[in-house]
């Protein structure tokens, strides 16, 4: 036993390398950052699906009830010549948010960042359990399965919206899916678990696996986002698989929690998706904020901007998301006095998101900056993030969201906050991709993936401000058939172009990441000059990641610090004279 | 950005409004300080040969100041919407004019009381997706659905209610302009959500008592 751990830490690439079989390798992995490509692989395929969704939707929303190019071969009933009725309209928008949510961003920013990150910036070998780490993987894959399963069932998909109202959701013949909806909750429940595997093994991994030194101070912002984003999963996928449970059962078993024919109460299918639903938020947006903070420090050359306050604001985001469900029902037919209240604590819950802002401008100011494309997709974030999260500031107040609730307001908000993560997504590609593949992303080619996609999402999705202004409802099949909408039509137009653009500019990355897998120029250990423990690893590590473990001596953005002469101070560099004050600390 | 509004019609629609405005503005002004810093920050401080950036944690001074200000904004934001709020949605004005909504897939049902003013009497009368109303006078309206949850939506009086099956919920408004105005479902229902709508009419009194009376004497 002693002689096999020795020679794994000693040799850790080599000893492996010989063991492992192509399966074990590239398939079965325990190892934390195959698994992290794998989810990254996993999303990235996801992304196509909810992208051409959304084409979909778009192209109907700007000339309703015309033939969408390219979609005749979809039979009767789901399209008729190309097409789209408003069945198959609704089904797409339920499939193209549940994708996006479920299967894009959670498994690139949470399934595999937070594998590939996790382990590696707190230098450790790999997660506290990797077999369950794999486990996590193939149910979240299992559940991608399943959830696709739905266009192949006689119905089609899922068609309530992927907040699934009752009783919208709970008996087949409001919605005429049957299969369809079964699958999405089925699905969504092999979803919980994945994440509930995947945040016990990042808690676990973030208590006890941090390498000497490593004090949660020194943590990097990405880790401490990633750690708090997996005790939110943990705490709040537990209630949406309750409920998805109560639901399948009023679907299948003939139960009535949700519907009142039984005695059933349709808003407390609300109470709980929202429940889990507004902390679902912050497990999305978390991780794209520490990706943020840590890429703005690396490429200013200069410490984060108060760095306690970051963490703490991270902190009091994580369980003011708790007290902030009500805020997406304030029409709902809830006690208006509730109302009250949920607007109180929705409008203190923006106090920690402006505080981050304010300290990523700190973070420039003065800085060196390198307009690097990690750089300027982090930067796009934040400009995205600023807008979507003023724009939330309307809806708070309860009586304006009586006017925006349900229109193209919220749609224009939510995608400026998610969808903005895209662009937080991107950044953490272009930035650890050298680490992942062991190769340099082409730089000319993500700057123009950059500005194309800019200036088109913000095309795409600030033009929707003002249909939800205009009163333009959500999840509406044909705005045209309203009088009152009709002079909005233009906008839709135009949105509908500049979001087939925004599609066509990710060819850029597309074209960018497959090339560089192969022919990218060869990354060295530590091409961004940063400071974090990834960056001591070899490009990419061999399996144990690290030959010995290292020790830290300080926090992870000492950028420009006068102690040295480069303008980067690794977190495990000894200094000398210091060393032994800083190993006390 | 805020022309596209629809035109108010309503006694609260202002009061909305008013708050919408100032929302905008702050949250304008908000945007442009930031937007503004970043691109100055980004032009004077982008890399150049021989600088080095500074070494700086932070400032606790700043880091307060843009908490509290944000803060104080944003809780005042809250304090000014309590009111409007209660009014809307807590506080209906009485009111001798009642209707029953109900919603179906994909339909709102309009129940009358009929010239005897109760409702679950011979003479009650029922439309579908028409409600005629005097301007000038409170209407309270008891919201009902009978399948699924569908949305009351009047753009133009800024009311929105959500229908749940099993519940009356009460909405009122008071229009000041007579006219025709959409009201669409605004909460998804199912494959014809959309084109669920039906009109609200707002007659001038003695226009309103015309049409009630043609109306009662068709029924008879």
């Amino acid at each position: 036993m002693s002689d096999s751990v020795a020679a794994t830490a000693a040799h850790a690439a080599h000893a492996h390398h010989a063991e492992l079989s192509f399966w074990r390798t590239y398939i079965f992995s325990t190892d934390h950052k195959m698994i992290g490509r794998q989810f990254l692989f996993l999303g990235l395929f996801m992304l196509v699906i909810g992208g051409l969704l959304a084409m979909t939707m778009r192209w109907e929303l700007a000339w309703p009830e015309t033939a969408v190019p390219g979609l005749g071969w979809i039979p009767e009933p789901y399209a008729y010549g190309g097409i789209i009725p408003p069945q198959t309209y609704n089904a797409f928008f339920t499939m193209h948010a549940t994708i996006m949510i479920f299967f894009v961003v959670m498994p690139i920013m949470v399934g595999c960042f937070g594998n590939f990150l996790i382990p590696l910036m707190i230098g450790a070998g790999d997660m506290a359990f990797p077999r369950l780490n794999m486990l996590s993987f193939w149910t979240g894959l299992v559940s991608g399965i399943v959830m696709l399963a739905g266009f192949f069932v006689p119905g089609g998909p899922a068609a309530s919206g992927w907040t699934a109202y009752a009783p919208l959701s709970a008996a087949t013949a409001y919605t005429g899916v049957e299969w369809g909806q079964h699958l999405w909750i089925i699905s969504l429940m092999f979803l919980g678990a994945s994440s509930l595997m995947g945040s016990i093994n990042y808690i676990t991994t973030i208590v006890n696996m941090r390498a000497p030194g490593m004090s949660y101070f020194r943590m990097p912002l990405v880790i401490w986002s990633l750690f708090i984003t997996a005790i939110l999963l943990l705490l709040a996928l537990p209630v949406l698989t309750a409920a998805l449970a109560m639901l399948l059962f009023d679907r299948m078993a003939g139960t009535s929690f949700f519907l009142p024919q039984g005695g059933g109460e349709p808003l407390l299918w609300q109470h709980l998706f929202w429940f889990f639903g507004h902390p679902e938020v912050y497990v999305l947006v978390l991780p794209a904020m520490g990706v943020t903070s840590d890429i703005l420090s690396t490429f200013s050359r200069k410490p984060i901007f108060g760095y306690h306050a970051m963490a703490f604001s991270m902190i009091s985001i994580a369980f003011l998301s708790w007290i902030v469900w009500g805020h997406h029902m304030f029409v709902s037919g809830m006690n208006p006095l509730l109302g009250t209240a949920f607007m109180m604590s929705t409008m203190v819950i923006a106090i920690p998101s402006a505080i981050k802002t304010f300290n990523w401008l700190g973070t420039l100011w003065g800085g060196s900056i390198r307009f690097t494309s990690p750089m300027l997709f982090a930067l796009g974030f934040v400009s995205n993030f600023l807008i979507g999260g003023l724009s939330g500031i309307f809806m708070a107040s309860t009586p304006v969201d009586i006017f925006i609730h349900d229109t193209y307001y919220i749609v224009a908000h939510f995608h400026y906050v998610v969808a903005g993560i895209i662009f937080a997504l991107f950044a953490a590609v272009y930035y650890w991709f050298p680490k992942m593949f062991g190769r340099m992303m082409n730089e000319p080619l993500g700057k123009i993936h950059f500005v194309l996609t800019y200036i088109f999402f913000n095309a795409t999705f600030f033009p929707m401000h003002i249909l939800g202004v205009g009163g333009h409802m959500r999840r509406i099949y044909n705005p045209t058939q309203y009088e009152f909408l009709q002079p909005l039509q233009g906008i839709n137009v135009f949105i509908t172009v500049s979001a087939f653009i925004l599609g066509l500019s990710q060819i850029p990355f597309v074209v960018n990441f497959f090339w560089s897998l192969f022919g990218g120029k060869k990354a060295e250990k530590n091409p961004w000059q940063a400071n974090t423990l990834e960056w001591t690893a070899a490009s990419p590590p061999p399996h144990g990641n690290y030959e010995a473990t290292p020790t830290v001596y300080r926090g992870a953005y000492e950028y420009s610090s006068p102690l040295v002469k480069e303008d980067w101070l690794p977190q495990n560099k000894l200094l000398e004279g210091g060393s032994a004050a800083a190993r006390a600390h | 950005m805020m022309s596209w509004l629809p035109e108010d019609v309503s006694t609260f629609g202002g009061e909305i409004d008013h708050l919408f405005y100032l929302i905008y503005y702050i949250t304008g002004a908000a945007f442009i300080l930031v937007t503004v810093l970043m691109i100055l920050f980004l032009i004077i401080y982008r890399e150049r040969e021989g600088r080095r950036a500074t070494y700086s944690h932070g400032n606790t001074a700043l880091e307060i100041t843009w908490t509290i200000i944000p803060a104080i904004v944003f809780i005042s934001l809250s304090f000014m919407s309590v009111s409007s709020w209660a009014k809307i949605k807590r506080h209906a004005p009485p009111s001798d004019f009642e209707l029953q909504v109900t919603a179906k897939q994909f339909n709102w049902e309009v129940l009358y009381p009929g010239p005897d003013g109760k409702f679950g009497t011979e003479d009650d009368f029922q439309t579908d997706n028409d409600i005629h109303v005097p301007v000038h006078k409170v209407i309270r309206i008891h919201l009902k659905s009978r399948d699924v949850i569908h949305s009351f939506f009047l753009p133009n009086l800024r009311l929105k209610q959500d229908a749940v099956p099993g519940r009356d919920i009460l909405v009122w408004f008071e229009a000041t302009k007579p006219g025709k105005y959409e009201l669409p479902c605004a909460e998804l229902c199912g494959f014809g959500h959309s084109g669920m709508r039906g009109w609200l009419y707002v007659h001038a009194p003695e226009e309103y008592q015309k049409w009630a009376q043609e109306t009662w004497a068709q029924k008879q």
